[in-house]
């Protein structure tokens, strides 16, 4: 164990009015913005480079999109709710919010694993094009951030208890940088979502 | 505050393995680091063997490679040699030198310099050393997979490295490991110094090496990523059958290749040189805060241009981004892109000598101490030079062209990386190595180190520019098949004499290295009268670093100033 203290563990920094979680998560978040980013660009020039390239409306299934938008868009709000109960003191509420966050998580993973089962039934699979190939590794890295969400999540609704017990402050503040990161990756669907199924 | 300094008594392992010290992973870091600098010098030194005596067997050793396949009867076969210099390149950027300079020397020093009494989230910095171990052991795996390892060349240009043996899709998984390692360990870095600065110690208080530290991580968190997603799509090249970058209609062999096609091969070169250009300067800007310290604290003088080398440093680290296709002149981009790039990598040149600059004025009317350190920054000065200013034909499309991928473009990236970074960072390590193990290196063992190395450094690189405007392409197996480059053979045998010169001086940092931890003279806490704050601690520091928080009350260099009895007055004393 440490013995050295760390300040700004669990109140902000004066100056930066952040704790050190806080900007970790954010600059985590930055570096994540440059991997989609380089990943979006990669498809478009792709795209642009290949006139066969087909509308994603006419070979996706955009109303079980639709479906995974409005569940992924309602875990975000559960997860603020969670972060709000423990702001009010009712660690109860917490689990209630939290569970419900990973519940519409998994949701959203099985309609997901729907959808490719579907279109690996009618034969599409990575290598059959580049649009496969691209639909299928973007889809399927988000999907990883969701599952690595899920699991942080499901770890912090296992062991809170003990934390929050010892120091409810800290226990806040990792509870507000994990709905920073899902925040960011329901964010990433939100652009996912219109790029490959809709143009 | 005293109370949580108490050492609670942790078993070997928690002390030296799984550490979550910021020193120990620093020293972790760095002896990982040397070693694999030590192993891809080897293969450098087996390459030019091949070069300098091509087709010939290795003396002494080849009885060993009897039946193998790579490397029948001894004589090195071209797959192997393409390998080796895959992987010579990757070992020593991505194993050797990053983690040695950012790694080593950023985890070590930057908690120490600014005050702090560990790393932002220590249990993080573990984890981004172990991520580095395990991408550096898959790296080391691919060395035995049939095939062996990767061979496009440490770049890994499609559609070649699709099409490459299984030693690729390792290259591949190695590097999402590294990338993470680095992405962890520069968020801890940027975290650190935002957050745990001590009391006083604004920004411009910081030393420089906490500048280029701060500005390094910044290049990694924004410029890695990228390739990280490059590495994901060329790994589904290779494993999941997509043709991201595989172009139509390919002919391998005399045989259409069967792919989905409609990928583009020059999307993998605008992703990687968006990371590697940057990373360029993640290698020498630690080198330079290293060279910074150590020139501040022998010339015994305030360094010349503070505030001046932090813009320019903040204004290379934005510009590194905006440069990269200068790399791609021969992709067939228009002139307009060329142009950009052209004008930029020109901008690029002016922080940069403004930085160098600096520290010459720096040296002006110091009373100049030559211990071994110093010595090692000064030689950094000219040979990074060298490698800056070859550099600039080669920013100019015009000149690109003729020189592109001939041993000239090899000749400038070492002298940057190898006599300029690589001497920093040695210039480092005899600096603070009293500091973390409280012996002094000796002398004369250091000296013949330097001077041995100095001279070897560039017999091989200096020859390299001639080879260059000869024609001489970089990759080539067997140089003495090809007319043009048979006038230029016994250049060859010249750089490899060198070369394995270079490596016998080796031999003495490592007894100097090791010989002085037991041998060596004790250091005091201060053994060089230095003013930053890592040295106001015991040797070698305790865990929790400092006995009292401090607190700064002046900038980092304040030395000879006037009226003073002292010729130093460090940081902490008000």
């Amino acid at each position: 164990m440490s013995t050295a203290v760390i300040h700004y563990i669990d109140h902000p920094h004066p100056v930066t009015g952040v704790t050190n979680s806080k900007l970790g998560v954010w600059l985590f978040i930055a570096s994540e913005v440059m991997l989609f980013g380089a990943l979006f660009s990669s498809y478009i020039i792709l795209r642009i480079g290949n006139p066969a390239w087909p509308h994603g409306w006419m070979v996706l299934n955009v109303p079980l999109a639709t479906l995974n938008t409005m569940i992924l868009i309602t875990s975000s709000v559960t997860m603020v709710m969670s972060w709000a109960a423990l702001m009010m003191n009712r660690f109860d509420r917490f689990r209630l919010y939290m569970g419900l966050t990973i519940l519409l998580g998994l949701a959203f993973m099985g309609v997901k694993g729907f959808e490719y089962s579907s279109k690996f039934h009618h034969e599409h699979f990575p290598w059959t094009d580049n649009f496969y190939g691209i639909y299928f590794t973007l889809t399927g890295l988000h999907g990883l951030h969701v599952l690595g969400g899920i699991l942080l999540n499901l770890y912090f609704l296992v062991t809170g208890k003990r934390l929050w017990t010892r120091n409810p402050k800290m226990f806040a503040g990792r509870i507000e940088a994990a709905g920073l990161y899902w925040h960011f990756v329901d964010l990433v669907w939100i652009f996912l979502f219109p790029s490959i199924y809709l143009l | 505050m005293s109370e949580h300094n108490e050492h609670h008594e942790l078993g070997f392992i928690r002390t030296y393995v799984f550490s979550i010290d910021h020193k120990v992973i620093g020293i972790q870091y760095a002896i990982t680091g040397l070693l694999f600098l030590f192993f891809g010098f080897c293969l450098m030194m087996l390459m030019r063997w091949q070069l300098a005596y091509p087709g010939e067997a290795l003396p002494l050793i080849a009885s060993w490679f009897e039946n193998s396949q790579m490397m029948p009867g001894g004589v090195m076969s071209p797959d192997l040699y393409n390998s080796f210099g895959a992987m010579h390149g990757t070992i020593m950027v991505f194993l050797g030198v990053v983690p040695l300079a950012v790694g080593g020397f950023g985890n070590y020093l930057v908690p120490l310099q600014i005050g702090a009494p560990d790393m932002a989230f220590p249990k993080l910095n573990a984890a981004s050393y172990w991520s580095y171990f395990v991408g550096g052991v898959v790296m080391l795996c691919s060395f035995f997979l049939p095939g062996g390892p990767a061979q496009s060349g440490w770049t890994s240009y499609p559609p070649l490295s699709i099409l490459a043996s299984t030693g690729q899709t390792a290259w591949l998984i190695g590097m999402v490991f590294l990338i993470t390692s680095s992405l962890l360990g520069s968020i801890n870095i940027i975290v650190t110094i935002v957050q745990l600065r001590a009391k006083g110690l604004s920004f411009f208080r910081m030393p420089f090496l906490v500048w280029a530290q701060f500005v390094t991580s910044f290049l990694l968190v924004l410029a890695f990523p990228p390739l990280e997603a490059a590495a994901v799509f060329q790994l589904m090249d290779r494993v999941a059958g997509t043709s991201f970058f595989m172009p139509s209609g390919l002919v391998v062999g005399g045989m259409p290749l069967q792919v989905a096609g409609g990928g583009n091969p020059v999307l993998w070169q605008h992703l990687f040189w968006f990371l590697a250009h940057p990373e360029v300067y993640v290698l020498i800007l630690p080198a330079l805060g290293i060279v910074t310290e150590i020139i501040a604290n022998n010339t015994r003088k305030p360094l010349y241009g503070y505030k001046t080398m932090v813009y320019s440093v903040l204004f290379l680290g934005f510009m590194s981004f905006i440069v990269w296709a200068h790399h791609m002149f021969m992709t067939g981009m228009g002139t307009t892109m060329s142009n950009f790039f052209q004008t930029t990598t020109m901008i690029i040149s002016i922080p940069s000598v403004i930085l160098i600059t600096c520290l010459i004025i720096t040296l002006w009317g110091g009373s100049i101490r030559f211990n071994l350190p110093m010595m090692f920054a000064l030689a950094f000065l000219p040979m990074f030079a060298i490698g800056g200013l070859t550099g600039l034909p080669l920013g100019l499309a015009t000149s690109d062209i003729y020189l592109h991928d001939t041993y000239y473009v090899i000749g400038h990236f070492h002298y940057v990386v190898a006599p300029g970074t690589l001497f920093a960072l040695f210039a480092g390590i005899y600096y603070w190595y009293p500091k973390v193990t409280g012996r002094m290196m000796n002398n004369l063992l250091g000296k013949l180190h330097f001077w041995i190395s100095f001279l070897a450094i560039n017999g091989i690189f200096m020859p390299m520019f001639i080879q260059g405007f000869a024609g001489v392409s970089r990759r080539l197996h067997t140089p003495n098949f090809y007319a043009h480059a048979q006038a230029v053979q016994g250049t060859n045998v010249f750089m490899s004499i060198s070369a394995w010169v270079l490596g016998a001086a080796q031999l003495f940092f490592i007894i100097n290295f090791f010989l002085s931890l037991k041998a060596g003279k004790r250091a005091s806490d201060n053994p060089w009268d230095a003013t930053t704050l890592e040295w106001a601690t015991p040797t070698p520091p305790p865990h929790g670093n400092f006995l009292q928080e401090p607190v700064v009350h002046r900038g980092p260099y304040e030395y000879s100033v006037p009226g003073k009895a002292t010729d130093y007055i460090p940081q902490q004393v008000s």
